[in-house]
């Protein structure tokens, strides 16, 4: 059973139908108590991280993430919500939940005709050892959309990078908690691997 | 190398059936949305793009129940557009699972911040439909202004992306609009998307080639041959990677 964390910020209709598509089970919830004790959550999100972290404090829920991820609940984070895994965005000047070492940064292009936001497909490098990005024949792609992107302190804890204007950490692994900055819920079958796996993890 | 996205769009009528146009004008029937939006999906499109045509002229708010259950759908990013009048029709279409919005007739700018501001600039695209009168690339709508203004207009209001819709191109299968793409698409701050004309893989790539950074169809994933037997296709990755280069 995965447990969304239900907050208002984000599209939680795609991830709950991607994961009945792959057979897992899910249900919603925005009870500190729920989500304390859970033993899979999934944290959505898009927007602006100051509002997102600001709705999560307002509820009790950064306490309650912050005491599953203490109490080795395998805890992912999709796209605003893996930012908020770090301790800080500049997106809001804003304080996050602070699990990964890791600042979020505006992505500033420094070549001609890089965009802002990263919008589209891209190939996803696998770093280090671990479920998110397996290293197998066929290098998986993903959907992004985003602004900003996470540098963490340790490199230990980057799973993935895109070189999008230099290379740009887009997925996270440290202990039981992960990040992905792509949307695996509208990246066809390879997101249906991410999740599916997600659901299959030991906790 | 990943290729330039290439976008479905499907234009929907008041009675949800897949149509298309020509010049904006007469409409062939397509078919169910729900099939189509399937077969896209077995083909692993980049993302699909979904635009109710007749909720403006109908004065409807957008319709809600038609875009959550095409969106149960997609297993690939869903754009929706049509009616789309106030915040909350974003927040509803966004909960709902529909990643962006298209904003056409209501594109005001704080319309664009709003939901900018509570979604991300990601979720916000703006659209732009265009003629070329005598050379000058000019906006269609109640204030008609130069292309480069509207878009440069919307980009600072917030949007995500731009799609440029040449209402001289729709339906016509020729090619795209690939000189106002070359002169417009690198000057701009946020990605492109080219609409319009193309009737064939090899117009789409022409138009990311110019400097879109995507190229949009309905005509090219909808119909094959002189006759426009309907056929939903769409390239092999493979073909993609080969043919359409940025």
């Amino acid at each position: 059973m995965i447990t969304i964390v239900d907050y208002g910020v984000g599209n939680i209709a795609s991830l709950v139908n991607m994961f009945e598509h792959v057979g897992a089970e899910t249900r919603l919830s925005a009870e500190p108590e729920a989500i304390a004790r859970a033993p899979r959550l999934l944290l959505p999100g898009v927007g602006s991280f100051a509002h997102a972290m600001g709705v999560l404090r307002a509820r009790g829920l950064d306490t309650a993430l912050r005491a599953a991820a203490g109490n080795g609940a395998a805890l992912l984070g999709v796209c605003l919500g893996m930012q908020l895994l770090a301790r800080h965005s500049e997106e809001g000047d804003a304080e996050g939940l602070g699990l990964i070492a890791a600042d979020v940064r505006r992505i500033v292009p420094t070549t001609d005709g890089v965009k802002v936001p990263n919008m589209g497909w891209r190939e996803v490098t696998p770093a280090g050892d671990n479920w998110l990005l397996p290293r197998g024949d066929e290098t998986e792609r993903f959907y992004f959309a985003h602004s900003y992107h996470m540098v963490c302190d340790d490199t230990a804890d980057v799973a993935g990078t895109v070189d999008y204007d230099g290379v740009k950490t887009v997925a996270v692994a440290h202990g039981n908690v992960f990040g992905a900055q792509f949307h695996p819920e509208k990246s066809h079958r390879f997101g249906m691997r991410l999740l599916s796996d997600f659901a299959g993890l030991e906790s | 190398m990943i290729p330039p996205r290439l976008i479905p769009v499907l234009l929907i009528d008041r009675d949800r059936r897949v149509v298309k146009t020509v010049g904006f004008g007469p409409r062939t029937y397509i078919g169910d949305p729900f099939n189509i939006v399937r077969l896209f999906n077995e083909k692993q499109v980049d993302e699909i793009c979904v635009v109710d045509i007749d909720a403006g002229a109908d004065r409807r708010a957008p319709d809600f129940d038609f875009a959550a259950a095409l969106a149960a759908e997609c297993f690939m990013p869903l754009s929706f557009g049509g009616g789309i009048a106030e915040l909350d029709h974003a927040r509803r279409l966004i909960a709902d699972g529909v990643e962006k919005v298209v904003l056409r007739t209501h594109a005001s700018a704080p319309l664009i911040a709003a939901i900018a501001h509570e979604f991300g600039a990601q979720a916000v695209v703006g659209c732009l439909d265009y003629r070329a009168t005598g050379g000058d690339r000019v906006t269609l709508g109640p204030t008609p202004e130069p292309l480069a203004v509207a878009a440069a207009r919307l980009a600072d209001a917030g949007v995500g992306e731009l799609i440029l819709q040449s209402a001289d191109h729709d339906g016509c299968r020729t090619g795209m609009d690939v000189e106002g793409i070359a002169a417009l698409a690198p000057r701009l701050s946020v990605p492109v998307i080219a609409l319009g004309g193309a009737g064939e893989l090899g117009d789409l790539a022409a138009a990311t080639a110019a400097g879109a950074d995507a190229a949009a169809s309905g005509s090219a994933f909808c119909f094959i041959g002189r006759l426009r037997a309907v056929l939903v296709t769409y390239p092999d990755y493979a073909v993609r990677q080969q043919q359409v280069t940025a």
